[in-house]
């Protein structure tokens, strides 16, 4: 996904996607899937309540609701140690959300996948890391960027 | 009026390569067939430099190389569970689908709020943010009709990947454009007889009489007619079978609530897929699981889903195909469900050749006299490891369960040891 600095939907942008600002547009989408906790049932049908109750909690529902958007990645490096991502750890990444400032986001630079902070500065958007050794990557309108997904959470064995 | 949409995934294996490889956008990109034998796969790139589709690798290594092209082995683990993906990605927003190959898939977009056609280009911005899959949507009144727009919106740049027939200002124009062999459904022979007489255009196929093409070919000719004409004659799950694939599905007399039932119809599925498949002499890379509840009952919940899984051998026996396609169906079905569908899609299907006979690839009548055989071999080889007893037209040398696949991209999707890795540095 691209980012400019506007993020106006338009005709061509993803479905669900928030606008910078002003309402979020969706799309005429069915509901897919209503959960009916209680309530009526259509007659003759078990009730899925019950099940509801009974399935044992799967880390998926947690970590991935949007599952066809979710990837896994591993981390390479310690430059992001202050946002509790550290080298060799497992990356839950969203590709369904639109990235905003102070999202950890992966973001292609230069051709290679790099993993840091989006961050809003005086001079416009930057890609931070989460420890001072490393430095700040600005993002100028003439930077090849292009923010592949949004990190949602982070899996590291402790 | 009716309004169906094709959506096509471009050059998809290909794009499956590029998803995680953002770099190679703008590369000639090809991808061999197992044991890296020929060119199954093109990017739009390769296909400009003149590759040609087929190809054994062996002739053209060198010319690859010096034209700089990606060449891949390919990786049916990372294409079947992007098609899962971008298949969901479909299903989550569109009223209904109906996956017609590993990369294709129909909708139905009747009476969508806000157009077809706003609708498509936001679906196919969606299923490239997610998936990273670049995709073609064509639509129109008919399933044959929205297969010939898919094609005019790949073609045409200024399309950007989208056209809409039934908001076309020209529509005979287009039709006029589509050559007769291009027409969903009308096949080599059918094209080859038709333009001895002249007909060598979708439009001029369309103005023929109902009688002559119904004498001429069938009534499978006459349906692709009036479906030209704008009459709808195949609905979900009906005409033309995708070339390259085989699906074997139905919907169920009964609504089937059993997950028992469901295996059931699942590896009776698989069983018919896998004779289809030796029937042809061919041999299938990947197999792919659907199930779906019944979207005509509103007030029911609904729920669908797909799952992928590759061979990893390609092979045509029955069952190998059918434990993979159980395996997969025990990963996606949920309790508490009425469901109407379920069905078996084999892909990436190659020609069995004698290099590369699976070891198990018998005809039919032939397994049961063989069966005390196999499971003897199987139990050798479970007690003193892999190979111990093989076939010899299995090749002797490295070992046919090693296939040759030295250039396959990580299982990036489906194996932790593979994962991509992103740079903190």
């Amino acid at each position: 996904m691209k980012i400019d600095s506007t993020f106006d939907v338009t005709d061509e942008s993803p479905m669900g996607e928030a606008r910078w600002v002003g309402a979020i547009s969706r799309p005429a989408a069915p509901r897919r899937h209503i959960p009916l906790a209680w309530g009526s049932v259509a007659a003759g049908f078990p009730s899925p309540a019950e099940e509801y109750l009974e399935k044992p909690l799967d880390l998926n529902d947690y970590v991935a609701p949007r599952p066809e958007a979710t990837y896994f990645v591993r981390v390479s490096g310690d430059s992001m140690i202050g946002a509790g991502i550290h080298h060799d750890d497992i990356l839950v990444v969203d590709r369904s959300q639109s990235p905003r400032p102070g999202n950890v986001v992966i973001a292609l630079v230069d051709g290679e996948f790099t993993v840091k902070r989006l961050t809003r500065t005086e001079d416009g958007l930057a890609l931070s890391p989460e420890n001072p050794e490393y430095s700040v990557i600005h993002l100028t309108p003439e930077t090849e960027f292009e923010v592949w997904g949004v990190v949602r959470h982070v899996v590291h064995k402790v | 009026m009716k309004s169906y949409a094709l959506i096509d995934c471009n050059n998809f294996y290909a794009s499956c390569e590029r998803a995680f490889r953002p770099e190679l956008r703008d590369t000639p990109i090809v991808v061999l067939s197992n044991n890296d034998g020929c060119i199954i796969a093109r990017s739009a790139e390769a296909k400009a430099l003149g590759v040609g589709m087929g190809t054994p690798y062996f002739k053209c290594k060198g010319q690859l190389e010096r034209l700089g092209v990606e060449v891949f082995s390919s990786n049916y683990a990372l294409y079947g569970d992007l098609s899962a993906r971008v298949m969901r990605v479909i299903g989550r927003f569109a009223p209904a689908v109906e996956i017609y190959s590993i990369d294709e898939a129909f909708a139905d977009l009747s009476g969508i709020q806000g157009g077809a056609t706003q609708f498509a280009r936001r679906l196919r911005a969606t299923v490239e943010a997610w998936t990273g899959i670049p995709v073609s949507i064509g639509i129109g009144p008919t399933k044959t009709l929205a297969k010939l727009a898919n094609r005019f919106a790949k073609k045409q740049p200024r399309c950007r990947g989208v056209f809409d027939l039934t908001d076309s200002p020209a529509p005979d124009l287009v039709l006029k454009w589509t050559e007769i062999n291009d027409i969903w459904g009308i096949g080599r022979r059918h094209a080859k007889r038709l333009r001895k007489e002249g007909i060598t255009n979708a439009l001029a196929f369309r103005d023929l009489k109902r009688e002559w093409v119904k004498k001429k070919m069938t009534v499978t000719g006459l349906h692709t007619l009036l479906e030209l004409r704008g009459l709808p004659c195949f609905d979900f799950a009906q005409g033309p079978v995708p070339k390259k694939t085989i699906v074997s599905s139905r919907s169920f007399g009964q609504p089937v609530t059993q997950r028992d039932h469901m295996l059931e119809a699942t590896a009776q599925y698989a069983t018919r897929a896998a004779e289809k498949l030796r029937k042809q002499n061919s041999v299938a890379s990947h197999v792919l699981v659907y199930l779906e509840t019944n979207r005509f009952r509103t007030m029911e919940r609904q729920y669908n889903n797909t799952a992928s899984m590759p061979l990893a051998v390609s092979t045509a026996h029955s069952p190998t195909i059918i434990k993979a396609a159980l395996s997969g169906m025990k990963r996606i079905y949920r309790e508490g469900y009425s469901y109407k569908k379920c069905g078996v899609m084999l892909s990436g299907l190659e020609p069995v050749n004698g290099r590369w006979l699976s070891l198990l690839d018998l005809p039919p009548d032939a397994h049961d006299r063989n069966a005390p055989i196999m499971e003897a071999v199987d139990l050798c080889n479970r007690r003193w490891g892999r190979d111990t007893v093989k076939f010899a037209a299995s090749g002797l040398g490295n070992g046919p369960w090693k296939m040759r696949r030295e250039m396959r991209s990580p299982r990036y999707t489906t194996v932790w040891e593979e994962l991509m890795e992103v740079k903190a540095d």
